[in-house]
């Protein structure tokens, strides 16, 4: 009587172990991937050799693993979406999926996933494809060291390298991404970690965010995009450690904050863009220790945004350290470095004895009269700046960091 | 014509002050690009300093000058030489020293240190506002009899070209904020060849991200064929006029 229960324990356990390796390849016995998926099962990996596989759709149902062996390509022929994903638990790993369908209407993607969890994506390679990797209400997905790559030109033509939407507990790894709309694209993501990713040269953003709370994305560079980084209508975002680099155009910003709330801006580094900071409707955010260096305008603070600290940053080289739109001050500055600074440090305690004022009459009135930019440079110009320095009465009045740093911040 | 040129050029160029303004050229310029770490912003601050300084010495050495040689010009009109061809060569000879001078002044650190086009725009820029301030001097000089009142007026234009044209401009567009007037606002700023001079290399520098709007409309209008066209147009009338009307007065001159 003992005997058989044991037996049976043991094949209940065995059982994951047991799940076979069906071989898709010119040499083996699947030459088609469809074929090979209808004949597995749950659990079972199809290893896909060396090749070119063109067959249009392939939806997965069952909870398998597609392992890539020397980098198989698998053809949407421009017409398709190749990999459906419609199970949880599966993984895709080290596959080349290129020349995705184009459709506004249905949005193919390279692989895309419907409705489910802990689906991995791992160290492929997708090529120009109209979405790269698409979620859709799933839950607790990896998307690990891929290679998304496009040729996008115009933003209509062209979708997001990593689109998610409405999902949870996502973590993005390490993907390099170039030549879509948006690099990554979160809509409605909660919980989900975004980590040392590179996005660079898309067409819109390199990283763009909606309503998605309560999510991190640390260490991840983002370069030459053409209008930087936008975060929107979020609360408690975490922005650590990245860099922000070349958004250089009219409307192109390093980040882009609207409607955000509760959130930390730490250690970033912030060069060579338009703009480093924008911030309009925001509120309750730390920046600190973050390096704006070599912007048109370091941050631009919007009269809306309420209750921020900015401290303890490095304000180096920017053309306009500040800008603003209003008189009204509702933000707090401290401890920061400015390279502008002018004042002196009797007491020796590091930080200046005359408080500093960032604002620069120019980049008032600029904000208030655009097209003044065409005397940006005159000696006039400066020679109004100047004055105003010593006898502030335009600018509004407690724009001023009261302690501002005599050396750089060490970061 | 020739000989005159060639004397009044020498004769500026062992002058002491020309000297100075190309040492001092020379060093504003090594100096700005060895305090900027990077070319495009030593670039950006020479700009500055050049569009401040050039006119200024351009203008009130170019009068004084005139003044001085009242005597030498006078005794050349005792002479047969026709009176055209004394004022043209006094006119040739300042300009061809002034731009030798900016050229080795400021010039060969720039070409040093940004070889590029936007630093051959940045010369060649140099080189007409000292051409344009010089035939503003010889009108001023040509009005005023009174070598003060001719200075005045000299820094006066100076003054009006580097400060107070900026002004009406910022006057102009506050008042009419309201209106869509950029483009015409545009044009006006381009009357003043300083202006025109410093927004045509900051189109060419990555700032011009910074401009936005106005910058775009600026493009538009002087950035293409028509507007390259029209605004070295506008360089050569400024060039010529002031210059053309002093030559009238010189020529009808009877003391």
């Amino acid at each position: 009587m003992r005997i058989p229960v044991f037996i049976i324990l043991l094949l209940i356990i065995c059982l994951p172990i047991c799940a076979k390796n069906i071989h898709v390849g010119a040499k083996y016995s699947h030459q088609k991937i469809k074929k090979a998926l209808s004949e597995a099962h749950d659990e079972d990996t199809i290893v896909i050799h060396e090749g070119t596989y063109k067959e249009g759709n392939i939806i997965i149902q069952k909870k398998i693993t597609l392992l890539g062996i020397n980098k198989p390509v698998l053809d949407g022929q421009n017409k398709y979406e190749i990999l459906s994903i419609k199970s949880s638990g599966v993984i895709v790993q080290g596959l080349i999926i290129q020349n995705s369908g184009f459709s506004t209407l249905d949005d193919p993607g390279a692989i895309k996933i419907y409705n489910c969890d802990n689906v991995i994506i791992k160290n492929n390679e997708l090529r120009d494809n109209f979405f790269g990797i698409y979620l859709q209400q799933a839950n607790h997905c990896k998307i690990e060291h891929n290679r998304i790559h496009a040729k996008g030109v115009e933003e209509q033509q062209i979708g997001n390298g990593i689109h998610c939407w409405k999902s949870d507990s996502i973590i993005i790894v390490g993907n390099k991404i170039n030549g879509h709309r948006d690099g990554i694209y979160f809509e409605f993501v909660t919980n989900s970690v975004i980590w040392r990713n590179i996005s660079f040269a898309n067409i819109r953003y390199g990283l763009h965010f909606m309503f998605s709370n309560d999510d991190a994305y640390i260490s991840n560079v983002f370069k030459n995009n053409g209008a930087g980084v936008s975060v929107m209508f979020t609360h408690r975002v975490k922005m650590f450690n990245n860099y922000f680099l070349n958004n250089w155009g009219d409307a192109a910003y390093g980040l882009l904050l609207k409607e955000i709330s509760d959130s930390y801006i730490l250690h970033n580094r912030f060069n060579n863009n338009t703009s480093g900071i924008y911030m309009e409707g925001t509120n309750r955010i730390l920046v600190e220790h973050n390096t704006l260096k070599e912007n048109g305008w370091g941050m631009k603070i919007q009269a809306s945004c309420m209750d921020n600290i900015i401290r303890e940053n490095n304000f180096l080289g920017n053309t306009f350290d500040i800008g603003t739109n209003g008189t009204l001050v509702l933000n707090t500055f401290n401890e920061n470095y400015w390279d502008k600074y002018e004042g002196y440090d009797l007491d020796k305690d590091k930080f200046g004895d005359v408080p500093y004022r960032p604002l620069s009459l120019f980049s008032v009135m600029v904000e208030s009269n655009s097209s003044l930019m065409l005397l940006f440079r005159s000696f006039m110009v400066s020679l109004l700046d100047k004055s105003e320095k010593i006898i502030p009465s335009l600018t509004p009045e407690n724009f001023i960091d009261n302690k501002p740093r005599m050396h750089s911040v060490v970061i | 014509m020739n000989r005159i040129i060639k004397f009044v050029m020498l004769d500026i160029l062992r002058n002491k002050i020309i000297l100075f303004y190309t040492l001092l050229l020379a060093i504003m310029s090594f100096s700005m690009f060895s305090l900027e770490d990077n070319e495009a912003k030593g670039l950006l601050s020479l700009l500055n300093l050049i569009l401040l300084n050039v006119p200024l010495v351009a203008i009130i050495f170019s009068t004084i000058y005139i003044y001085n040689s009242s005597e030498f010009i006078e005794l050349l009109i005792s002479q047969p030489i026709k009176r055209n061809k004394i004022w043209i060569s006094l006119y040739l000879g300042l300009n061809t020293s002034l731009i030798i001078s900016f050229i080795i002044g400021a010039g060969i650190p720039i070409l040093l240190y940004s070889p590029n086009l936007i630093g051959i725009i940045l010369i060649v820029m140099g080189c007409i506002i000292s051409v344009i301030f010089t035939s503003l001097a010889f009108l001023c000089s040509i009005i005023a009899r009174d070598k003060a009142k001719g200075i005045g007026m000299s820094i006066l234009i100076w003054l009006f070209f580097s400060l107070l044209f900026d002004g009406l401009i910022m006057f102009l567009l506050f008042q009419l904020a309201d209106y869509p007037m950029e483009n015409w606002i545009a044009i006006i700023a381009a009357l003043n060849p300083i202006d025109l001079s410093r927004i045509v290399i900051l189109l060419q520098l990555d700032l011009s991200a910074m401009l936005g709007f106005t910058g775009a409309v600026f493009k538009q209008t002087f950035g293409t064929g028509w507007g390259i066209f029209f605004s070295s147009s506008l360089l050569f009338l400024w060039m010529i006029i002031p210059f053309m009307i002093s030559l009238r007065k010189f020529n009808k001159k009877d003391h």
